[in-house]
């Protein structure tokens, strides 16, 4: 049998916990297989890699398959050949990070003067920041610099981020910030 | 890192400066403890006896900002006590290249400085100055013997005899004994078969001098051979999960996709710009990989594109801004700019400027100046909410600004790349909670909108209509086809080696890339992570490779070519033979006849190039070997590194604030280069009564950057509730401040309420006979979270100064004042 170094934990595990039960006079092995099995039963298993520091420890994410679809435990990956299933007090938290009542939950908008933010839809917010993009950009735009020299861009707009995206997006991101003619593109890198 | 995470266990002598990784990048320790297991010595040196210090053989401390005094220390002890491998030194790096007579250093400058009366640089060098002399043939001019009285190693000699031990431990106020103590063990990484490595952070980058402290461990990297083997390497630890990803496909000013060149206004033409930034060197044995460039750029300009780019048009070279010569677009000029009202529109994506960049205060008055502001983010934050913030008056400020709510990374899928160069895939699990959305659907349906309204016209609207953005799949975006198009395709039938790759399939490796447009790649570097094989980041594998030192290459994958260890070819001798024979990278096993390899064969990690050993095992020079650092120019690693905005060598300057009245290495007080901002923002205060303690800012294990993924945690909260200032005892008493009393840390620019904490860890330092008492901060926190709005960012304290190579800011090292509310 062809057993990873997960699975050896599991079944070793099961098996120690087998032997300490075996004197208490009663019998956990329905419980200990119920209890098994709602992690892989009832759950959604996914691997992911910790979003904090760049070390890139493996997590494993149980969601439920049941009710709201949501976390029910993620913790270090044994076999991610970086931490070996450990992880550090943040990466222990990530649950807490995923399921968060202080989360953002739907775009909000905060008008000029105003002193609160109001609830708008994606669509809405979407339409109106292209519209805003277009009225700086083309206001802004800058054919040829002062040498006389084609430069293409706008140096009203700028963007900061993000480490805190994956790859694809990154390399996305960049690309329409470049179109729009942007030079000021800067990130977590530069501080 | 050059190496990897894992790899550290392979090291006899871990040097652990400018970070704290116990504290900040735990699970690293792993590998320490696994290496210290194995018999290896642990070095910290640190202001501050940290986490990392607690589990070191060795501690030192040093005043902050001091690095390069410390570091030049040991260059001379290396070359004094001749701990250098000198065989290394002579083959692979520059040491023996001639540097043309028009070099100097006096009085603390280098040959051909000027001043800059309009900043933010101080100054500036002519650079051409410190050339190398070439030969008839245009290569440079090297006496392998490293005696010319102006080669490289002769100059460097010279460089340092400066920096004796006395002078060291005056200006750094670490003690002679401990100094020589480091030095000595350190060096002797540089015996054959032993390995050093360096694991540093933001502890060397935020500095006015951050990129000539990491120069100076390369500088003694090198010299001890060091670079390519297991075990050593220059390691930046860095600290976002995909802070190497994002700078890898370069959402930064001065660099496209790859590294390659941002386009300036002087490159008029494709052709021009391909001509400017691709390096030549007449050397045979020089790889000189950057002559590719051509290749690079116009593939990635295809993936920008598509079809919309030919060469009739230039590949759309045209449609991408240009940045003016000598110009900076960095953060500070972003923010400069901003402060001056010359920025309208502002994206805040996935950051939080109000409390992450240095002179905070600036930063969220310019906030106020923008006509509008987008804001993406997992939580409200001192950014998005600048406007009801501390001192703001929402009725004053017109700023509109879009709270744009992103999902958190394990609801949606997608890679990131590691410190360690590994890109890895990760997986969705639940659904993005409430109506928040991944990043690349937001990016995507954004460019989306904006395609639409300039779809009826506009200004310029070649390079956004024109814009490949196919990157949907049933209306969602699909990190699988960005992933695609990063490594790239060809885009019509080629032939390569009487192989026909078909138009549409994925390129193989950058090898394959061609400059006449047949080829897409969005990042040449990560060619190879997708291909016809399949995503090579998913990857699980758990075999490790014939030389067992932890390369684990089948799990994930990492650039370049899923090489692991980098410069991996000066882990060999001249023939091929590693200088370690027992944690080999890679090694040489070619056919030999008559003393000469007749067949090429490496075992081991994926070789830098995989050309034949310099020599042959009867001794005699191959023809068609290359040089191992296949980067540079000239095939050599640069112990002179003529590139530099502030020298050649390193060299000790003070940070722009600091408590000494002199600089004892030279004669000029801060590096002649430093980017220093001044508008009404920006104060600056050295040596000035108001504010006599060095302050300096660091990490704690339970907070993450500015905060915001963690100050929202309960269970972090409890762990570490309040933002606090550490010092010592003695500061303590000097000051009449108690244990967690509430006080007042000052500088020029701002003020933070902390909470005192008096340890042991904190020491005050004797520089050169006088008291220096030195405070620290951690930087997480900021008014929004925790709701109280009492504890605000380290940032309100930093400088608007910087490195003049990157102008990373110099948040390590700033005077302060601390003192009872």
């Amino acid at each position: 049998m062809d057993v990873n170094r997960r699975q050896f934990i599991q079944i070793t595990g099961a098996g120690a916990a087998g032997l300490a039960v075996s004197g208490l006079g009663f019998d956990l092995k329905p419980v200990r297989a119920h209890a098994g099995m709602l992690k892989t039963k009832y759950a959604k298993e996914t691997t992911t890699i910790c979003c904090y520091c760049a070390v890139g420890c493996g997590a494993i994410v149980h969601t439920s398959k049941r009710g709201d679809g949501r976390v029910i435990n993620i913790e270090g990956d044994p076999d991610h050949v970086i931490n070996r299933g450990a992880l550090c007090s943040k990466g222990a938290s990530l649950k807490q990070l995923t399921e968060n009542e202080n989360r953002l939950t739907a775009p909000m908008y905060r008008a000029p003067y105003s002193d609160k933010w109001q609830l708008v839809s994606w669509d809405w917010a979407l339409e109106k920041i292209a519209l805003r993009v277009k009225e700086t950009r083309d206001s802004s735009f800058t054919v040829k610099n002062d040498q006389g020299q084609v430069v293409n861009r706008t140096t009203a707009i700028a963007s900061v981020g993000s480490a805190a995206m994956d790859n694809e997006e990154c390399w996305a991101y960049q690309a329409l910030m470049r179109a729009l003619g942007l030079v000021y593109i800067e990130h977590q890198a530069r501080i | 890192m050059t190496n990897h995470w894992i790899d550290i266990k392979n090291s006899d002598c871990i040097l652990i400066m400018g970070s704290n990784a116990a504290e900040n990048h735990p699970i690293s320790f792993k590998y320490v403890t696994e290496a210290m297991e194995k018999g290896a010595t642990l070095i910290s040196v640190d202001p501050r006896f940290t986490r990392t210090s607690s589990k070191a053989d060795i501690y030192a401390p040093l005043r902050s900002g001091t690095d390069i005094a410390f570091l030049g220390g040991m260059i001379k002890h290396i070359l004094d006590n001749k701990q250098y491998s000198e065989e290394y030194v002579a083959l692979y790096t520059n040491a023996p290249f001639i540097v043309g007579k028009t070099f100097d250093f006096k009085d603390g400058l280098f040959s051909g400085f000027e001043k800059n009366p309009e900043g933010p640089v101080l100054g500036r060098y002519d650079k051409s100055q410190w050339a190398f002399e070439m030969d008839k043939n245009g290569v440079p001019k090297m006496d392998r013997s490293l005696k010319h009285k102006r080669c490289v190693f002769q100059l460097l000699k010279k460089h340092f005899s400066r920096y004796d031990l006395k002078t060291v431990s005056m200006v750094t106020g670490t003690g002679e004994g401990d100094l020589k103590r480091i030095y000595d063990v350190y060096s002797k990484t540089g015996e054959r078969g032993k390995a050093g490595t360096i694991m540093y952070a933001m502890g060397w980058t935020q500095h006015t001098t951050g990129t000539q402290n990491i120069r100076t461990m390369a500088i003694i990297q090198l010299l001890l051979g060091n670079m390519g083997v297991a075990g050593g390497g220059v390691n930046a630890l860095r600290g976002e999960s995909n802070v190497q990803g994002s700078t890898d496909h370069c959402l930064l000013w001065h660099i496209w996709p790859g590294y390659l060149k941002t386009a300036r206004a002087s490159n008029t033409t494709l052709a021009a710009y391909n001509e400017t930034w691709t390096p030549t060197s007449k050397d045979p044995l020089s790889a000189n990989w950057w002559q590719n460039t051509p290749k690079y750029s116009v593939s990635m300009l295809k993936s920008f594109f598509g079809e919309k780019a030919d060469a009739a048009n230039e590949f759309g070279y045209q449609w991408l801004p240009k940045v003016d010569d000598g110009a900076s677009y960095s953060w500070f000029d972003i923010f400069d700019a901003m402060y001056k009202e010359k920025i309208e529109g502002f994206f805040a994506w996935g950051q939080n400027p109000a409390c992450s960049g240095a002179n905070a205060n600036k930063t969220r008055e310019a906030l106020g100046k923008l006509d509008w502001m987008v804001n993406v983010n997992l939580f409200d934050n001192e950014t998005g909410s600048f406007w009801k913030g501390p001192g703001m008056d929402p009725g004053a400020i017109k700023t509109e600004v879009f709270m744009l709510p992103a999902c958190v990374s394990v609801e949606k899928e997608g890679s990131i790349t590691n410190s360690g160069r590994w890109m890895q895939w990760r997986y969705q699990g639940p659904k993005p909670l409430g109506n928040s959305l991944p990043d690349g659907d937001i990016i995507l349906a954004l460019g989306e909108k904006i395609k639409e309204v300039y779809r009826d016209g506009g200004v310029y609207p070649e390079p956004i209509v024109n814009l490949k953005w196919d990157y949907a799949t049933d209306g969602a975006y699909d990190p699988h086809k960005v992933a695609k198009e990063i490594n790239g395709y060809f885009v019509k039938d080629v032939t390569i080696k009487d192989k026909t790759y078909k138009k549409g399939t994925l390129v193989p490796s950058f090898a394959f890339l061609q400059a006449d447009g047949s080829t897409s790649s969005g990042n040449w570097l990560y060619c190879n992570s997708y291909t016809e094989k399949g995503n090579m980041a998913a990857r699980r594998g758990q075999e490790d490779a014939v030389n067992n030192i932890g390369l684990f290459p089948e799990f994930a994958w990492c650039w370049p070519v899923n090489r692991r260890i980098i410069y991996n070819r000066a882990s060999v001798d001249a023939t091929g033979v590693p200088w370690d024979r027992k944690d080999w990278v890679v090694y040489f096993k070619g056919d030999e006849k008559d003393g000469k390899y007749v067949s090429n064969k490496w075992l081991g990690d994926v070789p830098d190039g995989g050309w034949y050993p310099m020599q042959n095992p009867d001794g005699s020079w191959r023809e068609d070997a290359k040089y191992p650092f296949i980067m540079q120019k000239h095939g050599h690693a640069q112990i002179f590194g003529p590139g530099l905005a502030d020298g050649p060598f390193p060299e000790h300057y003070e940070p722009l604030e600091c408590p000494v009245e002199k600089n004892y290495l030279n004669a000029q007080m801060v590096s002649p280069t430093a980017a220093v901002y001044t508008s009404e923002a920006d104060a600056h205060a050295t040596c000035d009564p108001r504010f006599p303690y060095v302050g300096t800012t660091y990490r704690v294990s339970e907070h993450w950057q500015t905060g915001l993924m963690t100050r929202t945690q309960s269970w972090l909260m409890e762990l570490q509730p309040q933002m606090f200032v550490e010092m010592s005892e003695e500061l303590a008493g000097l000051k009449g401040i108690r244990n967690g009393e509430r006080v007042n840390v000052i500088s020029a620019r701002g003020k933070v309420e902390c909470s005192a904490i008096v340890t042991k860890r904190f020491k005050p330092f004797t520089i050169a006979g006088l008291t220096v008492h030195q405070v620290g901060i951690p930087w997480h926190f900021g008014w929004r979270w925790p709701s109280s709005g009492k504890e605000d960012s380290a940032n309100l304290l930093t400088a608007s100064a910087g490195d003049p190579n990157t102008r990373i800011p110099e948040s390590k090292a700033f005077m302060v004042n601390v003192t009872k509310l």
